[in-house]
C-alpha cells in the first residue's frame, strides 16, 4: 500500500492540509457491505446487505437495535460498531432512567460525533473504522443520520454507505421526492430496489443476505431478517432490475478479505490506495 | 502538629487562600466536619396545585419564615422553567435557591444546543425525583417538596416530589400543612366540578390560599400564582387575598 | 444524663428550637396479591398512595409490567419503589440487548433478588411479588423480602393488608382447612373474583388499602388489566 511520511498518526497533518489516518478510516467504511436508510413522514427504515465471511460462518448482523426508538446499520469494522452500539445503548438507557424519555435522536448522534472526534485528535489513537446509519423516531418525527470515522455526521433524507453504495445513492436520489408520502411497504420496496442495485447482476437479494429495520410513530424499532424478509422481498420479486447495476463479479471470492474482520467480503471499490488521488467525502470542509 | 501551629500567620481571620475556596468544594476547611441540611432554617409553607380542563395552576405564598418568625415577606417560591413548565417549592429556601440555580443553568445549556428539544414537565419531574432520591440516599437531603406543573402531549401535568424521593402525579396536590387543610377542599371542589375552566381553578385555589392564611400560622395572604396552558406560562405576583376577620371576635374559650 | 464540665458545674438545659430529624424512609402503604394458575397468573394491587393519615393520591397502582408476561408488584416506601422499578426496567433492556430475547419471569425473579441484596446494608424498603409465566408455560409467583430472600409459591399477599389477605387466600385458593372434595384447580375468572373480594374486605379494615383495585391477568399472550372500585374513605 502507498505510504508517505505523513500517514503514521492522526496527530500529524500532511502539507496538503489533510490527515491521512482519518482518510484511511473513511476507506474502511467503503469496504463494508452496503447499508441504506430511508424515511417517509411516518417511518424511518434501514435496509442492509449481509455477508458471510466464509462458507462455514453465519451471515454477519448488519442492523443492531439500540433502543425502542433507535436502530443502526453498520458498514466497516464490526468490532468498532459493537463498541459504539454499546455506548449508544447506555446513552439511551441513561436518558430513560434520568428523564423518563427516549433520547432525542439528534442528541444521540451528536454524542457519537463527540466520542469519535476525540479519536481524531489524540496521539496514539485511531479513528473508528465504521460508518453508521442511525434511524430513529422521536417527538420531531423520523430521522436518518449518517456518521463517519472522521466524526462528521449528517442529517439525511436518505443515505447509503458501504461497498458499491453509489448505485443505491443514485437510485434514492432519483426517487427522493416519492419517499415522504410512501406507505411502509412502498418505502421498504424502494429500499430493497436501491439495495439490489448495489449487487452484481448475477447475485440477487435473498432472505439470507439482507435484513430490514423499521421504526415508526407508534411502532418500536423492529428488525426483519431470514423468513420474516419474505413478505418484503415478494414486493419487488420479478421486477426488472435497473440497467445501472454494476457488472458481474470478476472472480472475487466471498471470504477473500483483509486480515482484520470486516463485515464486507473484502472487495474494495476499484480505486487507487493513496488518498492524494481523490478527495474522500469525509473531508468535506462544509455542509 | 507543632509545625502546623507555627504555620499560622495570624489568628481570628481567614486562613491564607481560604477566601478563594467556595462552599461545596471538597478542600474547603478540612478541620470541620462536613455540614448537611438536617433541619430547615428559612422555610416556605404549602404549595398548592390544581389541574383543570385545559391547563394547570399552582400557588405558593411569598413568606419566608425563620422558625416562627415571619422573616421575609416577599420571597418567590415559583420558578418558571420554560414555556411549558413551572416548579413550586416548599421547605428550606436556601435549598430551593441552590436547586433553582442548577435548573436555570441546565435550561440555558439546553437552549444553547438549539435542537428544538427542551425540558418537558415529565422529564424535569423525573430528573427531580432522581436528584431528591440520590440526595436522600447520601443522607444529605434537599429539604424541599417540589410541585411540578406543566403542559405536555396536549394535557396538563401535575407532579409532587418530596425530600426523600416519594413522587407521584395527581389532579390536585398540596404540600406541607396544605395537605391537611387545602387538599380536602381541592378534592371536594374537583369532585363537584370535574370540568373546571381557568376561572374556576383560580377561584378554587384562591379560596384554599385564604383558608390556609386563616389556619396556617406560617402563611401570608400575599401569594404567587402560576397558570400553565397550551399558550404558555403566566405568573401572577403578587396576588393578595382579602381576609375577613369579622367573626374572629366570636371565637372564644381557647385563650 | 448528667454531664459535669471542667469547672465541676452541671450543664444547664435550654429550650432550644425544635429540631426536625431526617429519616430516609417512609411508608406509603398499599397491598399486593398474586395467585399462580395452571397456565395463567393474576397479580393485583390497590391504587392508594398514603403517608401517615394523608392520602397522597388515589390513582397510583403498585403493579408494574416489566416484560410481555412478567408483572411485579412493589409496595412499601414509594421512593424506593420508583427507583427499583427504573433499575429493573433498565436491567431488563440490557438483558434484551445482550441475549436477543425477552427475560423470562424466573430470570427476572432471580435478578430482583440480587438487586435487592446488593443494598443489604441500606435496603430498598420494598415488598416485592413477581408474577408471570414460567419456561414450561405454567403460571408462577415469587415472593420477596426487602433484602432479597425469595421463593416460588402458589399465591402470596404483600404490603399493608397482607396479614388479612394471606389467611383468606390460604383458605380460598390454598384450600386450607377445607374438605378434600373442595380442592379443584381454580379458573382465571374464579381467581379474579376471589382476589377482588379479598381487596374489598381488606379495604374495610386497612386504612392504607382502598380507592381501586387493579388486577393484572397474565397469560402467554400478554397481560390484561381490569379495575374495580374500592372504598375511598
Amino acid at each position: 500500500m502507498f505510504r508517505n511520511q505523513y500517514d503514521n498518526d492522526v496527530t500529524v497533518w500532511s502539507p496538503q492540509g489533510r490527515i491521512h489516518q482519518i482518510e484511511y478510516a473513511m476507506e474502511a467504511v467503503k469496504q463494508g457491505s452496503a447499508s441504506l436508510g430511508l424515511k417517509s413522514k411516518t417511518h424511518a427504515i434501514l435496509v442492509a446487505l449481509k455477508r458471510a465471511p466464509s462458507e462455514l460462518s453465519a451471515y454477519q448482523k448488519k442492523i443492531l437495535p439500540i433502543d425502542d426508538h433507535v436502530g443502526v446499520a453498520i458498514a466497516g469494522l464490526t468490532a468498532d460498531a459493537r463498541l459504539l452500539s454499546n455506548f449508544m445503548r447506555s446513552e439511551c438507557l441513561n436518558s430513560r432512567y434520568a428523564y423518563d424519555q427516549p433520547l432525542p435522536v439528534s442528541r444521540l448522534v451528536s454524542a457519537v460525533g463527540n466520542k469519535s472526534q476525540i479519536l481524531t485528535q489524540r496521539y496514539g489513537r485511531r479513528p473508528f473504522g465504521v460508518g453508521l446509519l442511525i434511524c430513529g423516531y422521536d417527538s420531531q418525527g423520523p430521522h436518518i443520520y449518517q456518521t463517519c470515522p472522521s466524526a462528521n455526521y449528517y442529517d439525511c433524507k436518505a443515505m447509503a454507505i458501504g461497498a458499491r453504495s453509489q448505485s443505491a445513492r443514485t437510485y434514492v436520489e432519483k426517487h427522493l421526492d416519492k419517499f415522504l408520502d410512501c406507505s411502509l411497504e412502498e418505502l421498504v420496496a424502494h429500499g430493497l430496489r436501491a439495495l439490489r442495485d448495489t449487487l452484481p447482476s448475477d447475485i440477487n437479494l435473498t432472505t439470507k443476505n439482507c435484513s430490514v429495520g423499521v421504526v415508526g410513530k407508534d411502532s418500536d424499532f423492529t428488525i426483519y431478517d431470514d423468513d420474516k424478509m419474505e413478505q418484503y422481498l415478494s414486493l419487488i420479486e420479478g421486477e426488472e432490475r435497473s440497467s445501472r447495476a454494476p457488472p458481474p463479479t470478476d472472480g472475487v471470492q466471498e471470504g477473500d478479505q483483509e486480515p482484520m474482520q470486516q463485515d464486507g467480503e473484502g472487495q474494495a471499490d476499484p480505486q487507487p490506495a493513496g488518498p492524494e488521488v481523490q478527495q474522500p467525502e469525509g473531508m468535506d470542509q462544509g455542509p | 502538629m507543632e509545625a502546623s501551629l507555627q504555620m499560622e500567620f495570624w489568628r481570628n481571620g481567614p486562613q491564607p487562600g481560604a477566601l478563594y475556596n467556595f462552599p461545596g468544594s471538597q478542600i474547603w476547611n478540612q478541620n470541620e466536619p462536613t455540614k448537611r441540611t438536617l433541619y430547615p432554617s428559612v422555610t416556605g409553607t404549602s404549595v398548592l396545585g390544581l389541574k383543570f380542563n385545559d391547563g394547570v395552576v399552582i400557588a405558593g405564598d411569598k413568606l419566608g419564615s425563620y422558625g416562627s418568625m415571619a422573616r421575609f415577606r416577599d420571597l418567590s417560591r415559583v420558578l418558571k422553567v420554560n414555556d411549558q413548565v413551572v416548579v413550586g417549592a416548599s421547605g428550606d429556601y436556601a435549598d430551593y435557591q441552590f436547586l433553582s440555580e442548577i435548573i436555570e443553568q441546565r435550561v440555558i445549556e439546553e437552549e444553547c444546543l438549539n435542537d428544538g428539544f427542551g425540558y418537558t414537565p415529565s422529564s424535569l419531574f423525573s430528573w427531580l425525583t432522581r436528584v431528591m432520591y440520590n440526595r436522600r440516599s447520601n443522607i444529605n437531603p434537599l429539604w424541599n417538596t417540589y410541585v411540578v406543573a406543566g403542559w405536555e402531549n396536549n394535557a396538563p401535568f401535575l407532579g409532587y416530589v418530596d425530600k426523600i424521593g416519594t413522587a407521584y402525579q395527581a389532579p390536585t396536590i398540596s404540600s406541607g400543612y396544605g395537605a391537611y387543610i387545602a387538599q380536602p377542599l381541592l378534592r371536594d371542589a374537583l369532585e363537584k366540578k370535574p370540568n373546571m375552566n381557568v376561572k374556576d381553578a383560580i377561584e378554587t385555589i384562591d379560596r384554599c390560599m385564604k383558608v390556609l392564611y386563616y389556619r396556617d400560622a406560617r402563611s401570608l395572604n400575599k401569594y404567587e400564582l402560576a397558570i400553565v396552558t397550551k399558550d404558555g406560562v403566566e405568573i401572577r405576583s403578587p396576588v393578595t387575598s382579602q381576609p375577613n376577620w369579622e367573626i374572629a371576635h366570636l371565637i372564644k374559650g381557647y385563650e | 444524663m448528667e454531664v459535669l464540665n471542667n469547672r465541676g458545674v452541671e450543664d444547664y438545659q435550654t429550650a432550644g428550637p425544635k429540631q426536625s430529624y431526617f429519616s430516609p424512609y417512609s411508608f406509603n402503604g398499599g397491598s399486593i396479591l398474586a395467585v399462580a394458575g395452571e397456565d395463567f397468573a393474576v397479580i393485583a394491587s390497590d391504587s392508594r398512595l398514603s403517608e401517615g393519615f394523608s392520602i397522597h393520591t388515589r390513582d397510583q397502582p403498585k403493579t408494574y409490567q416489566l416484560t410481555q408476561n412478567t408483572v411485579v408488584g412493589a409496595c412499601g416506601f414509594h421512593g424506593d419503589v420508583l427507583t427499583l422499578i427504573k433499575v429493573l426496567k433498565a436491567r431488563i433492556k440490557m438483558y434484551l440487548h445482550e441475549h436477543n430475547k425477552d427475560m423470562s419471569s424466573t430470570a427476572v425473579a432471580a435478578m430482583l433478588s440480587t438487586i435487592l441484596y446488593y443494598r443489604r446494608f441500606f435496603p430498598y424498603y420494598v415488598y416485592n411479588i413477581v408474577a408471570g409465566i414460567d419456561d414450561e408455560g405454567k403460571g408462577c409467583v415469587f415472593s420477596f423480602d426487602p433484602v432479597g430472600s425469595y421463593e416460588r409459591e402458589p399465591y402470596r399477599a404483600g404490603g399493608s393488608a397482607s396479614s388479612m389477605l394471606q389467611p383468606l387466600m390460604d383458605n380460598q385458593v390454598g384450600f386450607k382447612n377445607l374438605p378434600k372434595q373442595a380442592r379443584v384447580p381454580l379458573s382465571k375468572e374464579e381467581v379474579v373474583k376471589k382476589v377482588r373480594d379479598g381487596f374489598i374486605s381488606a379495604a374495610e379494615r386497612d386504612i392504607y388499602t382502598g380507592d381501586e383495585v387493579v388486577v393484572n391477568i397474565i397469560t402467554k399472550d400478554g397481560v390484561e388489566v381490569e379495575r374495580f372500585p374500592l372504598r375511598k374513605d
